[in-house]
């Protein structure tokens, strides 16, 4: 986008500013850290222009009629022509020499009015409405409106509490109309179900007859919706977005690895929403993928380590995990769910232990060209980059089954994957010893003489790599229960009994170690990585047949190379 | 640094001695007999001024349906933290499902509590005040905080008129003047 030969000359409020050709103006005087207010332009959605909040005083250099030439005032500079009326600046596209004025007395008063209309018909119902804190229609009311309302007669009234879809609530009385989850709908999500019937102040947003709003993206709408019309249902009326603390991470749903904030209060996380990032997934988030923060408090989750089915303090766990492993003939069942940083230290552990083999298991499900992708493990990249595996890894562990018959294998060391689950079968598990390290309950955890309680991801911090090879960090959000252990504390304590090295075991420390034996890590660290990640280079692993269709910002290379 | 008040000489008055005890004993007399300015607490209990801040409590309208709509104004003001809710929805077969939102929860610790009134006047719904209540008391720590039960308990019925919610209710009812 940023083609520097094509750049234009635009005045904002008297700055001239630099932009690309194309650049619309409410983008261009964000460039200038100034906001025009607006409620139906969406950066990634296309112009509709029907709030008329971001109406500016537009202008451009006046030319004789007659003569075409630039009609110049007595200093020379090329002399303005005002348009008489104000125009929308998300529907005006930068060109050289406009000029626009945002706060001149007349954009000003433009945006009063328009307030004013928008407030005839709300309903004022801020105290039970989940968007308050968050709504731009109170952020501009109170920036822009006059405060007090001239309006005598009676309100509007329309369906309140309405289900739109499984996870989408609506509340048409509060909706300004802006067409944003109509347009969302349509554009990104491919699925149209949205419309306004009416005219006039009777618009009303509804589903197409006998259709609801189920896709699998459908809670977008809640997000870009500048009001409080679409809820999400799941966190309708949970918690004030005020005493929400909001913790950047990243979805482990698929390795596309969606940008997410995760909001919580006081140890307890409410709900997970989309962070931009034009590389990855722009403002857009899975449905499925915002209902992970359950895991944190499941039923069936692990909150306490465990010794042959007795639980016992971690530290115990841990020797007697060690002591388990100690039996030689381990294999290591490591996972594409796992951190960079726990991949490493696993890989440090296979060493020391000298594994007779490793393996991930696989995670196969269908893509749909958006932020669903084949693979639905976040970081099989970073095992590859890590040198934990060097090949893709299977669905099914037929190898290590077939060592665990001959007897070659007698130790297995799962972290975070279900053996059963994975294709062996309960004999092949009763003959080996188990060591388990995950996050909920399975056939595997009950089978294991040592069950190690590990952290989810929005407990721990590490780095996950995509499917673009973008290395991408996520932040602890809440402390775990207290019978658990942070995985990479367990693996690299486990790793540290069977070497004479002391291993680090904390994200930070552990990143200096990977930037000094990896190459491609050694520019970054922990710290400095940035929210927007960073892309590494996967050139070595090309040739690997990975299954990935297209997404969002991703195409696959190998089919590229096929069709050309 | 030390500072040294001088004492004043006694007056010849004050050397005498006696005419100083008849002078206290002269006072002790007069107001024995004038009305009392104490109070024999907690039999008798003083009158509260209009607007006196007490205890916290949540009111019902006329109706005897509970004002508070939880929007958690309160708890997000509150100085020392002492207010903590848990939000909640209203059933749709419920008279008051045009509400749609009232408190599951309402805890308000005692203990913590400063009788800011901040709570009072931040509601928009005019379902929290501060009443005349001033004494409160308990053996434990979880007795000093006051759930929703209690605080009910405490702050009755607001006999206001705004039957705000009511009057949404009537104009859905009616169509608001339109369709």
């Amino acid at each position: 986008m940023e083609d520097k030969d094509n750049l234009i000359t635009v005045n904002i409020d008297g700055h001239d500013l630099q932009v690309p050709a194309g650049t619309n103006m409410v983008e261009a005087a964000a460039m200038l850290r100034k906001e025009i207010p607006h409620y139906c332009y969406h950066p990634k959605l296309s112009i509709a222009g029907n709030c008329r909040m971001c109406l500016v005083e537009l202008g451009m250099p006046g030319r004789d009629r007659a003569t075409g030439e630039p009609m110049l005032n007595e200093d020379g500079s090329p002399k303005i022509m005002w348009m008489p009326g104000p125009a929308i600046a998300c529907g005006t596209k930068a060109a050289p020499g406009m000029h626009i004025k945002t706060d001149s007395p007349k954009a000003l008063e433009s945006r009063e009015a328009i307030t004013e209309f928008l407030l005839i018909n709300h309903p004022l119902d801020c105290p039970i409405c989940d968007q308050a804190g968050e709504c731009t229609l109170q952020e501009f009311s109170s920036k822009h409106g006059r405060g007090y309302s001239r309006f005598i007669e009676e309100k509007n009234v329309k369906p309140k509490r309405t289900r739109l879809g499984p996870r989408v609530t609506l509340d048409d009385e509060r909706c300004v109309l802006c067409s944003r989850c109509i347009r969302f709908c349509d554009e990104i999500a491919n699925d149209s179900v949205l419309g306004f019937t009416d005219r006039g102040s009777y618009s009303t947003l509804t589903c197409f007859p006998g259709k609801e709003l189920a896709n699998n993206y459908s809670l977008n709408t809640v997000d870009i919706c500048p009001v409080g019309a679409l809820t999400s249902t799941d966190f309708r009326f949970k918690m004030r977005v005020w005493f929400l603390t909001e913790i950047n991470s990243i979805d482990f749903e698929t390795s596309v690895g969606t940008n997410t904030v995760v909001s919580a209060r006081e140890g307890k996380i409410y709900r997970v929403t989309p962070r931009r990032n034009d590389e990855v997934n722009d403002t857009w988030m899975t449905d499925s993928g915002r209902e992970l923060y359950k895991i944190v408090e499941a039923e069936d989750r692990l909150t306490a380590c465990s010794v042959a089915g007795e639980e016992t303090a971690a530290t115990e766990a841990i020797v007697k995990a060690s002591e388990t492993l100690r039996g030689g003939k381990t294999a290591i069942v490591g996972s594409g769910q796992c951190s960079v940083e726990e991949q490493f230290a696993l890989k440090a552990l296979a060493k020391s232990l000298d594994a007779v083999s490793v393996d991930l298991v696989a995670r196969y499900g269908e893509d749909d060209g958006l932020l669903m992708s084949v693979d639905r493990n976040p970081n099989v990249r970073g095992a590859l980059m890590t040198g934990l595996i060097d090949t893709l890894p299977e669905e099914r562990l037929e190898d290590l089954g077939s060592k665990i018959d001959s007897g070659e294998v007698r130790t297995v060391l799962s972290v975070k994957e279900d053996l059963t689950e994975a294709g062996l079968s309960e004999e092949q598990l009763s003959k080996v010893d188990i060591v388990f390290l995950g996050t909920h309950r399975n056939a595997t955890s009950e089978k294991a003489d040592v069950v190690l309680a590990g952290l989810t991801q929005f407990e721990k911090s590490g780095t996950v790599i995509n499917q673009q090879f973008r290395i991408q960090k996520f932040n602890r959000v809440v402390p775990g229960p207290r019978g658990c252990i942070e995985d990479l504390y367990a693996l690299s304590t486990i790793a540290a009994n069977f070497s004479d090295e002391k291993f680090p075991s904390t994200v930070g420390s552990i990143w200096k170690q990977l930037a000094g034996e990896n190459s491609q890590f050694s520019e970054l660290s922990f710290q400095s990585l940035s929210d927007q990640g960073q892309v590494l280079d996967g050139s070595a692993f090309e040739h690997l047949p990975f299954r990935e269709g297209k997404s969002l910002h991703f195409e696959p290379k190998r089919e590229a190379v096929a069709a050309e | 640094m030390s500072i040294v008040i001088k004492r004043k000489p006694l007056t010849l008055m004050e050397k005498l001695y006696l005419p100083e005890i008849a002078r206290g004993l002269s006072t002790t007399f007069r107001k024995l007999w004038e009305k009392p300015v104490t109070l024999e607490y907690p039999e008798q209990r003083p009158t509260i001024p209009e607007g006196y801040r007490g205890v916290p409590t949540l009111v019902k309208d006329p109706e005897g349906r509970e004002k508070c709509v939880s929007c958690q104004l309160c708890e997000f003001v509150c100085p020392p933290k002492a207010i903590r809710i848990t939000p909640g929805s209203i059933p749709e077969d419920s008279d008051y499902a045009h509400v749609e939102k009232a408190p599951q929860e309402f805890d308000i610790d005692m203990l913590r509590c400063i009788y800011c009134g901040m709570c009072q006047e931040v509601c928009p719904e005019e379902a929290i005040w501060l009443q005349n209540q001033f004494s409160m008391s308990g053996y434990t720590r979880g007795e000093m905080v006051n759930n929703k039960e209690k605080l009910y308990e405490l702050g009755g019925t607001l006999p206001d008129e705004h039957f705000k919610w009511r009057k949404k209710k009537e104009s859905a009812e009616k169509g608001g003047g339109h369709h």
